[in-house]
């Protein structure tokens, strides 16, 4: 399949500070792709380069084919950016937001029209047509966001954290819809700070930090190579069950309070553990991708 | 992109958004334009015109009322697309991010930018024929020489929107407008022919204001108004011209460094 996105040794430096530093990543057409990584690890930045808002240090990035650096206008109009922040026009109705967005497009105002009918259906919010967008809950300011990144009908879809902040209802709302987006053969690219989103959503992903990748592949390649099938967390400070870590032969994380062990194979190998240290307490789960992306990033405050 | 690709008519999607936004409330936006040179023309025309009685306009003499009703226009074009790329551009550029969404369709900075002085010209355009409209109603606008009024204040509204447009890009926050406002609109707004003829400065006073914008939009206006163009007038064009094209260029560039990093 054909990369919509390809970026080659993308770098980008503000002064001396280098906020991305010789990225390559390719996005296949019709896929998911996640951008992880925790703040400041040049997510937003990488995604403000891909649709020419800030221009590249150095390095190539591709998209529909064309290159970026003298082609952005024709790439920014088959491309919809939902970004981090509400930049919604809090001057306007909901639907004046969509149709004059269109303008910035020049789409014909009679499609505009009905395309902008059809996406307020699509994320529900007909009846807040002529609300203003100060009315809107966190939730509904997301999909109009989204909505109106939708409005040229883009090929590719930029999502910058599109869920931070949401009530759980709203940010399943939000999966089911980019799923549906997704199915509609859609290509996103997402970054996010959630694990169980990007496991949901992304076919492929890669987490980035201090500017470099530091893992890519599918969220189940990745939890499987990087942390396990099963995960057993044993709470408390104890000396055995910490020389018991280091001495079963498995993978495992020793924490300050807590030493979680990792089992490749079955939740058996970790049976032993949880019957000789905590019998009543803990139980083992599924490793996760948050397993993997802590133990990458490491788990010290960022900011 | 290159430098040329950076331009088209596209702006006008930019000054459509204002103008959709202004459409909205446009009863109250016509109010300060309206009401403002109707009490300054009370008050001073009226009230201070009664002890002042004449001014030297040219060689002749008219009555205050008709001297300061075209520096009421020439100044409301200065408020008005000045205040509107300074504080109005700044809010929607730094505190409603319209700018950052618009960055992620195909408009380009420099379409945004000149859509917002474009849009600043308008709003001194459109008060303009508000203010001529009072200054008619008190019998001071000459024909036909006023109807010329209103395209010269699109101009002077560029140059005004310009030199905003300018600040905006170098301002680190909104309080700091505080600084151009006092040093630049509100003497301009006094000492460049408004209130009382500039022969009255002292010679140096004199040259300053000048070399204000101010002064030639005045000129300018106060002759079409009272039917007394001169050749000066279109040195006056020129220098109006001038200014915006210089004006135009550094708030493009202040811009550019401002928000493309």
């Amino acid at each position: 399949m054909d990369a919509v996105i390809e970026a080659k040794e993308l770098r980008k430096c503000f002064g001396a500070f280098t906020a991305v530093d010789g990225i390559s990543f390719q996005v296949p057409a019709g896929s998911v792709f996640g951008l992880l990584g925790p703040n400041g690890a040049g997510k937003t930045t990488t995604i403000r380069t891909l649709y020419g808002f800030s221009p590249l240090t150095s390095g190539e990035v591709k998209v529909f084919g064309l290159p970026i650096a003298t082609s952005h206008r024709e790439i920014k109009a088959r491309i919809g950016v939902c970004q981090q922040d509400n930049t919604l026009d809090p001057d306007l109705s909901v639907e004046q937001n969509l149709l004059v967005f269109a303008g910035y497009f020049r789409m014909d105002r009679k499609i505009a029209a009905s395309r902008a009918r059809e996406l307020l259906s699509f994320f529900a919010m007909e009846n807040k047509r002529a609300a203003r967008v100060m009315e809107l809950s966190g939730g509904m300011i997301r999909r109009l966001m989204l909505a109106r990144a939708l409005i040229n009908s883009p090929e590719l879809l930029i999502l910058d954290e599109p869920t931070t902040g949401l009530d759980p209802q709203s940010r399943h709302q939000l999966w089911d819809k980019l799923t549906e987006l997704k199915a509609a053969g859609l290509t996103i690219l997402l970054t996010t700070h959630y694990m169980e989103e990007a496991s949901r959503l992304c076919d492929s992903l890669v987490i980035v930090d201090h500017g470099k990748i530091l893992v890519e592949g599918s969220p189940a390649e990745l939890i499987l190579e990087h942390a396990g099938r099963f995960a057993l967390e044993i709470e408390g400070r104890d000396p055995e069950t910490r020389r018991f870590a280091i001495e079963s032969g498995l993978k495992y994380d020793i924490l300050d309070q807590r030493v979680i062990l990792y089992s490749d194979g079955d939740e058996a190998s970790l049976e032993e553990a949880r019957r000789a240290f905590c019998p009543a307490t803990c139980l083992t789960r599924q490793a996760s991708l948050e397993d993997v992306f802590l133990r990458l990033t490491g788990r010290e405050l960022r900011e | 992109m290159s430098f040329k690709n950076r331009f088209s008519m596209r702006f006008a999607q930019v000054w459509r958004r204002n103008l959709i936004v202004y459409k909205r409330i446009w009863k109250i936006n016509f109010l300060p334009p309206m009401l403002e040179p109707i009490f300054y023309l009370t008050a001073f025309g009226l009230g201070l015109g009664s002890l002042i009685k004449t001014v030297p306009y040219r060689g002749a003499e008219v009555d205050y009322l008709s001297f300061i009703a075209p520096g009421l226009i020439a100044s409301a074009v200065m408020w008005q697309s000045f205040f509107e790329t300074t504080f109005a551009s700044f809010v929607r550029m730094f505190y409603q991010k319209t700018f950052d969404a618009m960055l992620s369709t195909p408009l380009t900075l420099e379409e945004i930018i000149i859509g917002e002085i474009v849009w600043g010209a308008t709003k001194a355009f459109i008060a303009s024929v508000l203010v001529l409209c009072v200054v008619a109603a008190f019998g001071r606008a000459g024909l036909p020489g006023s109807l010329l009024i209103p395209p010269v204040a699109f101009l002077g509204g560029l140059a005004f929107a310009c030199a905003g447009m300018y600040f905006t890009g170098i301002t680190p926050n909104i309080d700091m407008f505080n600084l151009p406002m006092f040093l630049f609109i509100t003497p301009m707004f006094l000492f460049s022919g408004t209130f009382f003829p500039i022969d009255n400065l002292p010679v140096w006073a004199g040259f300053i204001a000048k070399a204000t914008p101010l002064y030639h939009l005045t000129l300018l206006i106060r002759g079409l108004c009272l039917g007394g163009l001169g050749n000066d007038a279109w040195l006056s064009l020129a220098y109006l011209a001038v200014f915006t094209a210089v004006a135009a260029t550094l708030a493009l560039r202040a811009m550019r460094r401002r928000l493309v990093r």
